[in-house]
């Protein structure tokens, strides 16, 4: 069985008393502990839907999603599949409820009863792990939002969750932010193999990964490769989707009989095709 | 006639231990008809800068003018100057509260004391404007729509007063692909057929490249650079001094540039860059180079 094993799962809710949407139309879709996943779609296809039943936040209307063999379903597995999955909204400053940056990162382990030396060195190896130790007194409203949302991933951390789920982290940072963002979630898989799923609506960022899911609809209509998915430049199009800027250039060129690789989505890539 | 900064410091929380100078002595003046963008990273002062457009903070030294009369009385004078300024701030969607799209817009309108047919009037050319169909949308909940179309609505509520000037903080935050392209579209629209002024804060350098006349850099409360796109996005020096990263369209080209392809670099459209780097293969003779 796989970490995350989510089987004909639907999710619909009512939008009047006669009728319902279906927010989640029988996904499939199994990630591997360790896997980096990138999950794209436009606003509405479900994406945060989906995000939402792997900690439990949502059930499923019906099929199932299971999170390292535990069912979400079942209330005796909640606060271990809570445990499990740490999530990190969009926000900074809707998830950081401390008036100081390590007791916002203690906050979890508190909750679990952990002892309090134990709770210590959880927080220090889980700022040291996104790199805010020196800010681990400072009152979080002087932090940058690229700082909070690492703030916000330290606290995950420090209740040794396995698998990180990110909706859309860096929709408000700057570019700097983004960047220390996405460079925090990089190495923490790189170093700590922390299963990753990231929801974005930034190809760039989407690059970064291992697999990249798509969703429309409330279904995965597109799962590969970063490299599979962004060669299609045309399909993205028409999902309302975009692809990285140096995959679109490599197509732009090849329409132009420049002979390239289909398979260009960085920029170094691209360079190393056209300059070798 | 323009929007005119003279001389404006902003301090938070001046006399107490949290005081902080956001704006230190900055002048600009944004031209009628213009269309400017302004970034800086986080701190640096460009959101306290937009407050100050439309009176929302009044300066703690300098003034502001709108149309020669200042933002900072509390005359007839003063109140129609700053109702020149449209705000739609960031994540406008977040305001939403009324029970029809249509209430939700009108509200602003309302407030003006203007004639129903006028608020009418204001509430269809307003929606036609966002390409929401008033029909299909007047009665339909704000709160039954996407994001893109929540944030459409939004930006309609502001259209609906008629401004002069509109001031935009961040408006494609957290868009998909195809409502980002299409809001940048509309603004575009509105600059070239209504004639706004417009002034918007990104962090996206891609969207400031397509769109603006001029941009201005923001840094530590100062105007770090002002200028048009062709020559700002090309200010290395004061670009890292801003935090502030290239359009990734002129960061690939100066990417091949390095790697040897004798490339010009001010592209800012996947289109443009296209073009300039099979110029340069096509000079260099070769399929590639």
């Amino acid at each position: 069985m796989s970490f995350i094993e989510i089987k004909d799962l639907c999710y619909s809710y009512s939008i009047s008393p006669s009728e319902n949407r279906m927010a989640l139309n029988h996904v499939n879709l199994s990630v591997e502990e360790g896997e980096f996943v990138a999950v794209l779609g436009v606003n509405g296809s479900g994406k945060s839907t989906l995000a939402k039943h792997l900690n439990a936040i949502l059930l499923p209307t019906s099929g199932s999603c299971c999170v390292a063999g535990m069912d979400t379903r079942k209330p005796e597995h909640l606060w271990d599949v809570r445990q499990t999955v740490g999530m990190v909204f969009q926000n900074p400053d809707n998830q950081i409820i401390a008036a100081i940056v390590e007791d916002d990162v203690a906050f979890g382990p508190e909750n679990l009863g952990v002892p309090s030396d134990e709770i210590r060195s959880r927080v220090d190896e889980a700022l040291k792990a996104v790199g805010m130790t020196e800010f681990h007194g400072f009152a979080p409203h002087l932090l940058s939002g690229g700082q909070k949302q690492r703030v916000a991933i330290a606290g995950t951390l420090a209740m040794r969750t396995k698998c990180l789920v990110l909706d859309e982290p860096t929709a408000m940072l700057d570019p700097v932010g983004r960047k220390e963002v996405l460079d925090t979630v990089r190495c923490l898989h790189r170093e700590s193999g922390i299963t990753v799923i990231y929801i974005t609506h930034f190809m760039e960022e989407a690059a970064a990964a291992q697999r990249v899911v798509v969703m429309e609809d409330g279904k995965v209509v597109e799962d590969g490769s970063p490299k599979e998915i962004f060669c299609h430049v045309d399909a993205m199009r028409k999902r309302g989707l975009d692809v990285p800027l140096a995959a679109e250039i490599a197509w732009r060129l090849r329409k132009q009989g420049i002979r390239l690789p289909e398979d260009i989505v960085t920029d170094e890539e691209l360079a190393v095709a056209l300059c070798r | 006639m323009p929007i005119e900064l003279k001389n404006v410091t902003y301090t938070y929380m001046k006399g107490t231990p949290f005081e902080r100078t956001a704006l230190k002595d900055v002048s600009l003046t944004i031209a009628d008809g213009s269309l400017t963008a302004i970034a800086g990273h986080t701190g640096s002062g460009k959101s306290t800068l937009v407050q100050h457009l439309n009176g929302i903070l009044h300066p703690t030294a300098g003034e502001v003018l709108v149309d020669g009369v200042s933002l900072a009385g509390k005359g007839k004078e003063n109140l129609l100057a700053r109702r020149q300024v449209g705000m739609v701030f960031q994540y406008p969607e977040q305001q939403l509260f009324e029970e029809t799209v249509a209430a939700d817009i009108a509200f602003g309108p309302k407030n003006l004391e203007l004639s129903d047919e006028e608020i009418e009037r204001r509430v269809r050319s307003a929606m036609e404007f966002v390409q929401l169909d008033y029909e299909t949308y007047k009665d339909v909940s704000p709160f039954r729509l996407s994001g893109g179309q929540m944030r459409r609505v939004a930006i309609a509520g502001v259209l609906a007063l008629e401004p002069a000037y509109l001031v935009l903080d961040e408006p494609t935050a957290g868009l998909d692909p195809q409502s980002r392209e299409g809001l940048l579209r509309r603004i575009a629209e509105l600059h070239r057929k209504k004639k706004l002024t417009i002034i918007f804060v990104s962090h996206n350098m891609e969207d400031i490249a397509r769109m603006a006349e001029r941009v201005v850099f923001m840094h530590d409360g100062r105007i770090l650079v002002d200028a048009p796109p062709s020559e700002a996005f090309f200010a290395d020096k004061e670009m890292r001094e801003a935090g502030l990263a290239a359009p990734p369209t002129v960061a690939l080209l100066s990417r091949l540039r390095d790697a040897g392809l004798a490339v010009e670099e001010d592209a800012f459209t996947a289109d443009e860059a296209a073009k300039r780097i099979v110029k340069a293969i096509r000079k260099k003779g070769g399929a590639t180079c």
